[in-house]
């Protein structure tokens, strides 16, 4: 091969394809053409943007974070504080949460340079706790377990309500959600992606590369945290309202759980995820809404013993593993 | 103050006697369960449910607790966690937080939602005050009696590590698997035998800590943070490591709730977190342990 | 000529283990330098000092002059110190081009780039390319490296290092499990390194010791025996001693108390 057919080899993961295209389209077109179900895609491009923020950890670097709610709802009280005491202009709120989630997250980044697996995950879930912690004792001003009320948000950009059919609130949700599914797009593809990428394959070769683990981990965690901290302002913004649970531990195994049905290490996984996970909970919250718990509980565990990889090809599913990773 | 030493010392030891399991299945099988909570919780429903349904004394429902929940233990690992040792750690948290969420949604299902009692029997309901003024030594009868056999356990642990033969395996077993197979130990056993147990004590651990920590169906999930700590903090490759932690933990938590109740749980997760920080292989642990 | 690698006084302990005994050790511009041992030896365990993973309980490290001790690994490799693993260190999911473009990248600087999509640098990519031809890469390029065969891993273990542009590479036994047929390939490019880039080779095949150094040392139970050109080691009579054991005359009398050894 010659350098030009290298470098042709070397792009074509990061051109976008075709069906890219049309999904987005389709993304965009639903509000107009499903109504009712507005609010529904304003959910899921939120929570998908969230898991999509998880995945740059997650998928690129490894990282198994258990407290990733800690920057979704930190934004998502920082949005809505902010929309209440200064200045209800949503998109200046939002670039305050991200602003806001992004310092907190490089002050966490700094617990989760070191350490075994197990210490993370005890880091990563103390984190989000004291912010749960710290939420319901500061209930002057956070509401505490009442929750943030009376949000009202102002025009997008000056022009575009807030409607009681949640449309402008979906496409508000899906712009953001799509620049910054753009940048992050970017990143993965690029150099600095590919760095990230051989962390996740072997932390000690990258070092011996020449590459700044410390600093790289550090600079990642911190974007994601800001794009989650986005995810949550979008949500108090378009609804209005912040309450405790946007912290609760439910919420980073439920974008954990996305990722994993959807796939991890590829954006779109997260956005799989996210769509099955909220379509499955609508439906089998109208069965049974008090044990949707034990649903999301076996299809963790199902998913598990069948094997990530192997999820999408049920031909598989009872083979027996040959000779597992040790 | 020297009551809530006393107090703290008291929850501590029953933090111990709960995540000691945890701490074992983690070092031997490197196995991250998020789900041990669960068997905790078993333990207080059985007791629960022995004593309101089946007339059960107090007493005997200990003992009960820890065989039954012990059988449920060997039974999972047998048929669900043993495939689980070899996949990497993002699936077994997965995994054992699948565990978790099934067994609170069941007993939520078919117990119900609402705070258990566990009636004490009388001779242990009652208080003992020594000295005065802030010297004063408030000892809750019970706490007394949770401590007393907590430390129980805690020895005859440590003798069953250090004297036994299966102690001896086991200890081979942790340092290096592969090793103590090729010497002839019965690995599978030895995991099955060590996770039983574990789960056996945190059953027993939920059914004497009913009465101080609450049983609702959310008990595996509010207090999983803590067994963690006391493992992270504590280390895997002793007995002592857990101990300790779990101790210091117990204190903490009881004096940052009085002292500063305004913070609650704060102090402890703002503690762990520096902890962690400064010794991430925790603050017990001996050089090249896990 | 003065050393490019210096090393003096390290002594690295672990525990009550000392693995590494008051070792100095320098590497002379454009050396073909070996460091031999038996097994245990604490080669390995120098490496690991030298390249900063792991921090010696005594001594220093000067590289160009410049005292490198208290550096991470990665900057030491910024500085021009490379090496390879024993036991292939490779990326599993990514292919050969898209390692070497990252290597490549990342030594020049352009490793922080975020907003660019890989392989809009054409002089990495002609680059990647170059070694992914000298390294007999090119029919597996875009493969992903955990499907290749052990021989192929290896060779790219070795290209990694040379993607690095190296000033000072360290070999840790480059032709350890390769199949005999594919030796060949691996020990010409060894041997047609620049000569400005001195290099230290740690292997066990002597004669691939013997054909390629100008200068070896001995390291024995973490401490250095000896060390010269490869003939008066070959003569040394201690180096034999060590390699192939005493004769006879270690025996334990009779009745000695074994359980006080």
């Amino acid at each position: 091969m010659d350098a030009q057919r290298y470098q042709a080899a070397l792009r074509a993961g990061a051109r976008p394809r075709l069906w890219e295209f049309v999904l987005w389209a389709l993304a965009f077109a639903a509000p107009l053409v499903l109504p009712q179900h507005a609010l529904m895609v304003n959910e899921i491009a939120i929570v998908a943007l969230f898991a999509v923020s998880l995945d740059l950890i997650l998928g690129y670097t490894g990282i198994v974070s258990l407290g990733h709610a800690g920057f979704f709802g930190f934004g998502a009280y920082v949005a809505a504080l902010f929309a209440k005491h200064v200045m209800p202009d949503p998109t200046v709120g939002l670039l305050v949460a991200m602003a806001a989630t992004a310092v907190l997250g490089a002050v966490a980044s700094l617990t989760i340079l070191r350490g075994s697996d197990l210490t993370r995950l005890m880091v990563t879930l103390g984190t989000a706790l004291l912010l749960l912690e710290l939420a319901n004792k500061l209930d002057w001003l956070t509401g505490g377990a009442d929750g943030l009320q009376g949000v009202v948000l102002g025009p997008v950009l000056g022009l575009f309500d807030f409607d009681l059919y949640g449309r402008t609130a979906a496409w508000y949700s899906l712009s953001v959600f799509l620049l910054l599914f753009v940048l992050m797009r970017r990143i993965v593809h690029s150099p600095f992606g590919a760095t990230l990428m051989a962390i996740r394959d072997n932390r000690l070769r990258a070092s011996a590369i020449g590459i700044p683990v410390v600093s790289r981990l550090a600079v990642v965690y911190t974007v994601a945290a800001a794009i989650a901290g986005a995810a949550g302002a979008l949500l108090s913004q378009t609804t209005g309202f912040a309450s405790l649970d946007v912290l609760a531990f439910d919420r980073s195994a439920d974008v954990l759980l996305m990722l994993v049905i959807g796939g991890i290490g590829w954006l779109y996984g997260g956005i799989a995820g996210a769509i099955v996970f909220k379509v499955l909970q609508d439906s089998l919250s109208s069965i049974t809404p008090q044990y949707w718990m034990f649903w999301i509980g076996l299809i963790l565990v199902l998913l598990v013993l069948v094997g990530r990889d192997r999820l999408l090809r049920p031909q598989t599913w009872f083979r027996r593993e040959k000779g597992a990773k040790a | 103050m020297l009551t809530i030493l006393f107090d703290g010392i008291a929850y501590g030891m029953l933090l111990f006697v709960l995540a000691v399991g945890l701490a074992v299945t983690l070092g031997l099988m490197n196995f991250i369960n998020l789900a041990h909570g669960a068997f905790a919780m078993a333990g207080g429903y059985i007791t629960v449910l022995a004593m309101q349904r089946l007339g059960v004394p107090f007493l005997a429902c200990l003992p009960l607790a820890f065989v039954l929940t012990a059988a449920l233990g060997a039974l999972l690992e047998r048929t669900l966690y043993r495939p689980m040792y070899k996949k990497p750690h993002l699936d077994q948290v997965m995994f054992s937080i699948g565990l978790a969420f099934m067994a609170v949604a069941a007993v939520d299902y078919f117990v119900g939602g609402s705070q258990q009692n566990v009636q004490i029997p009388q001779w242990l309901r009652g208080r003992t005050e020594i000295g005065d003024g802030a010297l004063l030594l408030g000892m809750g009868h019970y706490r007394i009696f949770i401590i007393a056999i907590c430390a129980v356990l805690t020895v005859v642990l440590q003798l069953l590590l250090s004297r036994t033969r299966f102690g001896s395996r086991l200890r081979a077993a942790v340092d290096d698997p592969r090793v103590a197979a090729g010497l002839g130990i019965n690995v599978n056993v030895v995991f099955l035998l060590t996770f039983a147990m574990g789960s056996g004590l945190a059953g027993l651990g939920g059914a004497l800590g009913a009465e101080i920590l609450g049983l609702d169906p959310t008990f595996p999930l509010k207090y999983m943070i803590y067994f963690l700590i006391v493992v992270a903090v504590g280390g895997t490759s002793s007995i002592t490591g857990p101990l300790a932690a779990a101790l210091l933990l117990g204190i903490a938590d009881v004096a940052g709730k009085y002292y500063i109740p305004k913070m609650g749980a704060f102090t402890v997760y703002l503690l762990m977190i520096l902890i962690l920080l400064w010794r991430p292989q925790g603050l017990f642990t001996r050089k090249g342990g896990r | 000529m003065s050393a490019v690698l210096s090393a003096k006084g390290l002594v690295m302990r672990f525990g009550g283990i000392v693995a590494t005994n008051n070792v100095s050790i320098d590497l002379q511009k454009g050396a073909r330098h070996a460091l031999i041992g038996p097994n245990g030896a604490g080669k390995t365990t120098l490496v690991n000092i030298l390249t900063g993973v792991l921090r010696p309980s005594e001594g220093n490290i000067l590289l160009d002059g410049q005292d490198i001790t208290g550096l991470a690994p990665h900057q030491r490799v910024q500085r021009g110190m490379v090496r390879t693993f024993q036991i292939n260190q490779l990326f599993d999911s990514m292919t050969p081009l898209q390692t070497l473009a990252l290597v490549v990248a990342q030594r020049r600087g352009l490793g922080g780039k975020w907003w660019q999509p890989v392989g809009s640098d054409a002089g990495v990519a002609a680059r990647a390319g170059e070694l992914l031809e000298q390294f007999r890469l090119a029919e597996v390029a875009t493969q992903p490296t955990r499907q290749l065969a052990y021989g192929k891993r290896r060779l790219l273990e070795i290209a990694i290092a040379l993607a690095c542009e190296p000033r000072v590479l360290l070999l840790d036994e480059p032709v350890a499990g390769v199949p005999a047929g594919e030796r060949e390939e691996l020990l010409q490019t060894v041997a047609a390194l620049p000569a400005d880039v001195s290099v230290l080779l740690i292997e066990h095949d002597m004669d691939l010791v013997f054909s390629f150094a100008n200068r070896m040392t001995v390291l024995v139970n973490g401490t250095l025996l000896t060390e010269g050109s490869p003939e008066e080691i070959a003569a040394d009579p201690r180096v034999k001693e060590v390699y192939l054991g005493h004769g006879c005359g270690h025996d334990t009398p009779q009745g000695t108390d074994i359980q006080n050894g």
